[in-house]
């Protein structure tokens, strides 16, 4: 069954297309990945299945609502994670966890928080200020942040973007352990090393458009390539 | 190029921005138009006040007051006969006029007793501001003028007077006509002191609130921008009608909070500096009722939603917190500008232009509202309650656009636009 159904998605940005009508659908539980080159349209993909952009034309629908028609309620069941996302400096990551939990149902916020808490495994600095944190620990409490409300779909552009190898591998395993819970991923990555590992299916995106899909391992095996980037190479190079 | 040459190169290019200048140059506008009314002050101060004279007396002193009268002021209404007041009123109105002054008979005969004598002055005040009181103090200059005429006269003849009366040889009985109100032994100046030491706590209460307020929205904006949480926050079940409202009422709280201490110590500072004054304006008739501080209430809290609502629209536009700086600008003008144009002249009597800018401009209404109830001018505030509710329903509704669009995420539908 699937979750995600992308159908000829067009965005302009005055004369510019950034995306020229890609298709793609994701079932339910799985990762699938956006890989493409700087300004391919990734991001501008994300963010209209996220609710941020317009689209202008083509269709999104989320478990069945339509992105055009019911953003209110594809916000309630989604969960996005932008790739240079911020954290209010002022809060305690407790803090900024509880007020993000504020927004979903009452009854589950403790619940939430001690998921959030949990993901982001940051011990007894979660109750620091945000503004004492590096760089890996504001990532891995945005994760926590994204996974706690049990998204039916998680947006992740550039999971691990910026990140040491020992946090990126730790936000890896916090994502491939989420999809047990039901919880589909779409991401987006420039790393074909994580897209390798973490992607159950991958779309390669060049200039707006879906140049090819598949899982990592039939597309290997296509371009007779020993890795993803080879693929990559071949097909967008 | 020198190391220090390239620094020099970059930082000029990073600062040679409109946003730098654009400040600046309507600030130096600004003061260019202050400059021109000052100016104009300057000259109305020089022009003859349009008077008018019944000169009862007919006598020695009375002559001399009417010849220094006619020969510094221009004197519309000329009589000899008390029952022309009402006539020399109307003449007055007409003609723009300031002052009918009346001697009264005997008042020669009185100063010569050692009685002063009396003038009896009119006047026909059309505003509060500090330029609608020009003309008033020339005619006090000009009664003082014949005062000092009178004096020296006693003195040269060695008329046996006493030395008060020799100093001060006349008083005025004055009535002040004000929009509507028929005011006895208050003169225009005294009704314009205690106008504006009543009038102008509220003016700059309402101009700090607005732009500690506006910044406030506006720098949160720029804030949720810069730190990349705007994004975040936008993707949350949250209508953006909520993100919008709660952004403004969160700054009217905390804007509403430093008004009540900024008022405090600016109560305090005023009372220290104002003059006890003797007059009890509940003898006017001037004191507002309780209606009248719920209309000014209501007044202030539109304004406060209309300000806080246009800083949002503003705020949607900051691309971070430095370019939020440049955005309240225009803010503290509008804020600034009604304050400025209240102190020096009254509504009623500023040009058709200018009270139309003025009432376009939602920020002075609050500003406007207790002196026009005060004197029971219930349109101007009502309609200015009314408007600045539209104004302000516009300005939410236009955020809550912004926030629906793309333009709240790439800054300009047109980001890529070749």
């Amino acid at each position: 069954m699937s979750v995600v159904e992308v159908k000829d998605l067009v965005k302009k940005f005055g004369s510019v297309e950034a995306v020229k009508g890609i298709s793609f659908t994701i079932d339910k539980g799985e990762i699938f990945g956006l890989i493409g080159p700087n300004g391919a349209g990734k991001t501008t993909t994300l963010r209209i299945i996220s609710t941020l952009l317009t689209a202008t034309s083509g269709s999104v629908k989320i478990s069945g609502f339509d992105l055009h028609k019911n953003p209110g309620e594809i916000r309630k069941i989604i969960s996005y994670l932008p790739e240079d996302a911020g954290v209010y400096k002022n809060l305690t990551g407790r803090g900024y966890l509880e007020f993000i939990a504020n927004f979903f149902n009452t009854k589950q916020t403790r619940d939430m928080v001690s998921k959030g808490i949990e993901i982001a495994d940051l011990g007894e600095r979660i109750n620091d200020r945000v503004d004492t944190y590096s760089k890996g620990m504001k990532r891995r409490l945005l994760v926590g942040r994204t996974l706690m409300t049990n998204p039916k779909l998680a947006i992740l552009d550039e999971p691990t973007s910026g990140l040491d190898v020992i946090n990126a591998q730790e936000i890896r395993r916090i994502i491939k352990n989420t999809t047990q819970g039901g919880t589909t991923v779409l991401l987006s990555s420039h790393n074909m090393l994580e897209v390798e590992f973490l992607c159950d299916r991958i779309a390669l995106i060049d200039d707006g458009l879906i140049v090819e899909e598949g899982k990592p391992q039939v597309l290997m095996e296509k371009y007779h390539a020993s890795n993803i980037e080879e693929v990559f190479t071949r097909v967008v190079g | 190029m020198s190391p220090l040459g390239n620094i020099i190169r970059k930082e000029v290019k990073e600062l040679l921005t409109p946003a730098t200048f654009l400040p600046i140059v309507i600030m130096a506008i600004v003061f260019g138009s202050m400059g021109n009314a000052i100016g104009g002050i300057e000259e109305e101060m020089k022009e003859k006040p349009v008077i008018g004279l019944i000169n009862v007396d007919n006598d020695r002193f009375s002559t001399l007051a009417t010849s220094i009268l006619n020969e510094n002021a221009e004197v519309v209404f000329n009589s000899s006969d008390i029952m022309d007041k009402q006539k020399g009123l109307e003449t007055l109105r007409e003609e723009n006029g300031v002052a009918l002054i009346v001697i009264q008979k005997n008042f020669t005969e009185n100063i010569l007793k050692g009685v002063p004598g009396e003038f009896e002055v009119y006047w026909v005040m059309k505003g509060a501001g500090i330029t609608d009181s020009i003309s008033s103090s020339i005619v006090e200059d000009l009664i003082s003028l014949v005062n000092t005429n009178i004096t020296k006269e006693l003195i040269s003849t060695n008329t046996s007077v006493n030395a008060t009366t020799a100093l001060t040889p006349t008083f005025r009985n004055e009535t002040t006509y004000f929009k509507g109100k028929e005011l006895h032994g208050l003169s225009p100046s005294v009704i314009s002191s205690i106008l504006s030491s009543q009038s102008t706590l509220v003016p700059i209460i309402m101009m700090m609130i607005i732009i500690v307020s506006g910044g406030m929205v506006i720098s949160s904006m720029a804030l949720e921008k810069e730190n990349k949480t705007l994004e975040t926050l936008l993707t949350l079940p949250v209508k953006r009608t909520s993100i919008v409202a709660g952004k403004i009422i969160a700054s009217a709280i905390i804007g509403l909070f430093l008004a009540v201490i900024y008022m405090l110590g600016l109560g305090y500072w005023m009372q220290s500096m104002q003059v006890t004054s003797n007059v009890n304006l509940a003898d006017y008739n001037l004191v507002l009722s309780g209606g009248d501080l719920l209309l000014i209430g209501l007044s202030v809290f539109v304004t406060l939603l209309a300000a806080l609502s246009l800083c949002m629209l503003l705020g949607t536009f900051a691309r971070n917190y430095k370019s939020a700086q440049t955005l309240t600008f225009p803010v503290t003008l509008l804020a600034l500008l009604p304050m400025f144009m209240i102190m020096f002249k009254d509504f009623d009597t500023m040009p058709l232009v200018v009270k139309v800018l003025l009432f376009c401009i939602p920020f002075s209404h609050p500003m406007m509202a207790p002196r026009a109830l005060l004197f029971g001018d219930y349109p101007l505030v009502v309609s200015g309650i009314v408007y600045v509710s539209i104004f302000a329903l516009i300005m939410i509704s236009l955020s809550v656009w912004v926030f629906k669009t793309d333009r709240i995420i790439t800054g300009s539908t047109n980001r890529f636009k070749k």
